[in-house]
């Protein structure tokens, strides 16, 4: 064909990318061709996670979709390629290299820059936005460079306090920065929260660490003597030192050269649109931030995508119009959960609002719902926004059952099962419906989230509304009868509770035999490591016996925690974290004789690092020889038993709590289950060893213990539940034995307590009646079977020092056996080594050869 | 690479097809490394009796630990995992076959060398040249 239409992308965002992707997933017919005009130097990236930036993304990890629509015949990147001029008569854009490009159709697509008000000092060093990768990289910079210079931490203050503010303010701490924000409005986040939820945030933003002060306008920056960033002067008169600055006070539409070309302007800026997307000359379209649609300019992706589909859908002949923006957002800050969504502020007529709030735990949660208290309108999430998902959707629905539901914390009321009409809107990023989602499971044969991800882009941006995704295609799987494939992997068809019993019951008892009866091929590092934890919670044999070692996971092969160098950590157990001080010796020593690296855990024990696979045996002697042993970092088992001083020492102690974990630990150690196992005792209410964030949580009461189940903190943190009230101790062994052994027989692989028990049937209720009310009659085989792992614990490292054939594996070359591996290399830091990076082991002359840490003994 | 210097070290670093230790000293399934001169292999000797051998480093963490890896198949290839970030890489090709959706370290290969293996009187022989 040779008529093809050519098509002139300004903008080189996120924006410009959707377009693009968009026009060359439908064109099928190739009508048109894409030049997308760039002033950054990069490919249009995903600017929503910038902030990921910090914690060690690259900028080539922050890519948007796939980067082969950049080679694409029909479209053209040009990079650090910024549009001057635009002549409408001519149709053409010139580029700052004074390229003119030709265009059959403009999009202008030139998104926002950070606005900072005109405060005295704003041009100093040291004073940054947040919008580009390359302004974060240089506060990056920034912030390291005056680390060292000071010496100290470094002193940041972000200036506004709105969703962009706070994700700089956890940033700068990122950085090893403190942090202060300083808010002009009386709260944080006042577009999005009100003051019942400002007052929650507050507290949740100053338990990171963060300084908050609201009611405070900035009235000038202050150089210090070398004329860097200061100080801060507030206009009450108030100052604060500080070392470096970023304004986060909001965005204007980039709309200079829509402006010089004549295009018409909104009043508060922004090119304006109709809702096609088209401006005032039908050959220009805008998209995105630099859009007036609707009276305004939008700062949120989710409509600037669906303004570049409409202006694709356009262009390609259809009819499609802006369905109004959905302004519901959430904030992405690790541990501070909020979410606001529709009509927030219930300024619709009549609205009612429905509000809980726990100011203890820092939770703060409003519903707003239509005068009979039946339809939702919109809320605010402060503290526990696990419910955003679901109830964003189902604004302007009926709410279905008791709207308490979805106000008390989780598991206290039942939340409605409301089934989302198809059209309601799941991911508002990328626009997906409720229907699209179904039909991606049921029509296009999606049986997988990752799948249903690829074939919808649901989830595929934000990410804040993965659960609800999840929910649906569960449920849609279900109904087409389709299970979720729970087989462990390509070797084996069934889970890991149905390997369990097939192994309990067949009472085989290598892996040879359990793939050939049961499985396919030769396994694999999943059923591998699956079959040896299996084999080892019912017989409790060595985990290094027989053929045993080749079936163990990196750690469980050699004991000990294999670091990012090859080299493990060893860390001796320190039961219940009562120690002698002969021991504390001990460990020094030992780590002093082998020039290891030391640290105290977040379990209670301390580990040492930098071991070498042929020095873990000499190491663990040292221990066996003063009565001590190595300890569990590692393997899914039984980790640590954690505990307060209790009634001994403290003065509120009601129970001698360490007397209590320490019992546990010895108890449990070396018990093999489906992911790791940890344990904590408090010794009274207020509860210092944390213990409701452990898998089992012991506190002690005046008549007894309360026994708390399925707790853990790590990726998604769940306080435990509570299973029963002052029990004596031997209940307290008895009840725990049982729900652990219950929970290793049935749970899936690398299936924590908590999930487990939330899957499980019935919920904890349930699993109560298995093991208090024995309604499966099994209390008694759970029992045996856990007296059977207590008294056939060994100490497994005294084992293998036992047994020349296995002290065979702790070789580090088998033509070499004592010989360390030539490629380790450290530096010092802190008076201690670390592994070398690449760049200082170009550097040789820093680095500590490992010879020089030989044992000195 | 370090500035340390080996004097215990085995072999000539000339020597390219090189005894490393007997058959019967290998356990099915359990890798063990060899240091040849410079060069660290990772040694497999698999169920069905076959060795294999490849490089030692791990392209995607840059630590000499392929030989504490995990056997096992992917469809008929008899396969090594990384004991580290668990790609999987064929013992007869090398290739990686599960990135895990990363990248090797910047100057590595994603693939592992294969070094020819020959028994020869009960002994392990490792063959270095044409590799590199
Ligand atoms: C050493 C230690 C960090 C430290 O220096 O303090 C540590 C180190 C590791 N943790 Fe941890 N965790 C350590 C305490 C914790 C804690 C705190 C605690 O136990 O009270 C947690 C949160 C509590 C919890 O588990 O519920 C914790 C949650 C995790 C998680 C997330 C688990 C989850 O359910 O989401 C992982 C990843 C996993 O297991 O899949 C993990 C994984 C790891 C691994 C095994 C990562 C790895 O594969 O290399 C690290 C082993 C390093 C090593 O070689 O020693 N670590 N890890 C701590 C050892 C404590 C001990 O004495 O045993
Ligand atoms: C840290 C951060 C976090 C955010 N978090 C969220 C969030 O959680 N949820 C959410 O919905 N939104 C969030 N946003 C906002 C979101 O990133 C924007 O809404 C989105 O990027 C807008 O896309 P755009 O293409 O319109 O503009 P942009 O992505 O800003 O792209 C415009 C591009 O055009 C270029 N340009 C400008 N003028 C010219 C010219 N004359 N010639 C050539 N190129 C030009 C610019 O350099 C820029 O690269 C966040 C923004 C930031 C900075
Ligand atoms: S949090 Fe745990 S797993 Fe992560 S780096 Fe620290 S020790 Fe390692
Ligand atoms: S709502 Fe952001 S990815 Fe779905």
């Amino acid at each position: 064909m040779t008529d093809i239409q050519q098509i002139v992308v300004v903008g080189g965002g996120m924006v410009a990318h959707r377009f693009t992707e968009a026009m060359r997933a439908r064109d099928t017919d190739g009508r048109y061709a894409v030049t997308v005009l760039a002033e950054e130097p990069r490919a249009p990236y995903d600017r929503v996670a910038l902030t990921s930036y910090f914690t060690g993304k690259d900028p080539d990890d922050l890519a948007l979709g796939d980067p082969a629509l950049w080679d694409d015949d029909l479209v053209t990147l040009k990079r650090d390629a910024k549009a001057v001029q635009i002549d409408r008569e001519g149709r053409t854009v010139t580029d700052a290299h004074g390229v003119v490009h030709p265009y059959d159709h403009l999009v202008m697509a030139t998104g926002s820059y950070a606005w900072s008000p005109p405060v005295k000092g704003s041009d100093l060093p040291g004073v940054f936005v947040y919008r580009t990768i390359d302004d974060v990289a240089a506060l990056r910079i920034y912030v390291e460079r005056r680390r060292k210079e000071l010496g100290r931490a470094v002193r940041g203050a972000v200036i506004g306090g709105g969703l962009l503010g706070l994700e700089a303010a956890g940033a700068l701490q990122e950085l090893g920065a403190t942090s202060t924000v300083i808010q002009f409005a009386d709260r944080l986040m006042n577009l999005q929260v009100d003051e019942g939820g400002g007052q929650a945030l507050t507290r949740l933003i100053e338990n990171m660490g963060v300084k908050v002060r609201c009611n405070t306008a900035t009235e000038a920056i202050r150089p210090d003597k070398h004329g860097h960033v200061g100080s801060l002067k507030f206009a009450d008169n108030g100052e604060q030192l500080v070392d470096v600055v970023v304004f986060a006070t909001g965005v204007r539409p980039r709309d200079e050269l829509g402006r010089d070309a004549g295009l018409t302007i909104g009043e508060r800026g922004g090119i304006v649109v109709d809702d096609t997307c088209l401006t005032d000359d039908p050959a220009v379209s805008a998209i995105g931030e630099v859009a007036c649609i609707q009276g305004a300019c939008i700062g949120l992706i989710a409509p600037g995508n669906t303004m570049a589909e409409i202006a694709v859908d356009r262009l390609l002949g259809g009819e499609s119009t802006f369905p109004g923006a959905d302004t519901a957002a959430k904030l992405k800050l690790l541990g501070v959960d909020v979410a606001s969504f529709g009509d927030a502020f219930a300024t619709t007529p009549g609205a009612l609002e429905l509000t809980y709030a726990d100011p203890v735990a820092g939770v703060y949660k409003k519903l707003v719902v239509t005068d009979d208290a039946r339809t939702l309108l919109g809320g605010i999430l402060v503290g526990d926004a696990s419910a955003y998902a679901s109830l964003r959707p189902l604004v302007g629905s009926e709410l279905g059952g008791d709207p308490a539901g979805w106000l008390l914390p989780e598991g206290t009321v039942e939340r409605p099962n409301v089934e989302l009409p198809d059209e309601a809107g799941v991911c508002s990023c990328n626009n997906v419906t409720a229907g699209a989602i179904r039909h991606a499971v049921s029509e296009q044969g999606c049986h997988e989230l990752g799948e249903v991800k690829a074939c919808t882009k649901a989830g595929t941006s934000c990410g804040s509304c993965l659960p609800l995704v999840k929910k649906i295609v569960g449920t849609e799987l279900e109904k087409s009868g389709i299970e979720l494939s729970n087989a462990l992997c390509e070797h084996f068809d069934m889970s890991r509770a149905q390997l369990f019993n097939a192994i309990q019951v067949s009472e085989l008892r290598t892996f040879s035999e359990i793939v050939e009866r049961f499985g396919t091929g030769r396994g694999c590092d999943i059923c591998k490591p699956t079959v040896g934890s299996i084999l080892a919670s019912i017989y409790n044999e060595h985990v290094l016996a027989a053929d045993r070692a080749a079936l163990q996971d990196t750690n469980d092969r050699v004991m000990a925690n294999m670091q990012k160098d090859g080299t493990y950590s060893v860390v001796p157990r320190v039961p219940g974290g009562e120690i002698l001080p002969e021991h504390l010796i001990l460990i020094g020593q030992i780590a002093q004789d082998y020039g290891l690296y030391t640290k105290i855990t977040g379990g209670q024990r301390i580990d040492m690092f930098g071991a070498r696979l042929e020095q873990l045996p000499g190491i663990w002697q040292r221990l066996v020889d003063a009565g001590m042993e190595s300890g569990h970092a590692y393997g899914k088992s039984l980790r640590t038993v954690k505990s307060c001083v209790g009634s001994t020492w403290c003065r509120y102690g009601v129970q001698d709590s360490v007397g209590m974990a320490i019992a546990l630990e010895l108890r449990y150690r070396g018990l093999r289950s489906p992911h790791k196992l940890k344990l904590g005792v408090s010794g009274c209410a207020r509860e210092c060893a944390e213990a409701r964030g452990k898998d089992v949580g012991v506190i002690a009461t005046d008549k007894g213990w309360n026994i708390y189940v399925g707790g853990n903190g790590g990726f998604t943190p769940k306080h435990a539940q509570l299973l029963v009230e002052d029990v004596p101790d031997d209940m307290v062994f008895t009840l725990i034995d049982r729900y652990l052994m219950y929970y290793i027989r049935t749970a899936d692989r690398l299936q924590r307590t908590a999930p487990w028990q939330e899957d499980h049937e019935g919920g904890l209720e349930a699993i109560k009646a298995v093991i208090m009310d024995d309604s499966l009659g099994i209390c008694a085989d759970l029992d045996a079977h856990m007296a059977r792992h207590i008294d056939s614990y060994e100490d497994e490292w005294k084992a293998v020092l036992n047994d020349p054939e296995r002290l065979q594996q702790f070789t580090s070359f088998v033509n070499a056996p004592e010989e360390p591996d030539p490629s380790l290399a450290y530096v010092e830091q802190r008076g201690q080594r670390r592994p070398a990076t690449d760049a200082e082991r170009r550097d040789t002359a820093v680095l500590i050869a490992p010879t020089r840490l030989e044992v000195r003994s | 690479m370090t500035t340390v210097s080996h004097e215990t070290r085995p072999a000539a670093a000339s020597a390219t097809r090189m005894a490393v230790c007997t058959y019967d000293r290998l356990t099915p399934d359990l890798g063990v490394a060899a240091l040849i001169g410079d060069t660290q292999v990772a040694i497999f000797r698999l169920a069905d009796g076959t060795v294999h051998a490849v490089q030692n480093l791990d392209p995607f963490s840059g630590a000499h630990v392929m030989s504490r890896g995990i056997t096992g198949t992917r469809g008929d290839a008899p396969t090594i995992a990384s004991p580290i970030y668990k790609q999987v890489f064929s013992l007869l090709t090398g290739e990686c076959l599960v990135t895990m959706d990363k990248k090797p370290q910047a100057g590595h290969a994603a693939d592992l060398v294969v070094y020819p293996v020959t028994l020869d009187n009960g002994q392990v022989i490792i063959d270095l040249v044409g590799t590199a």
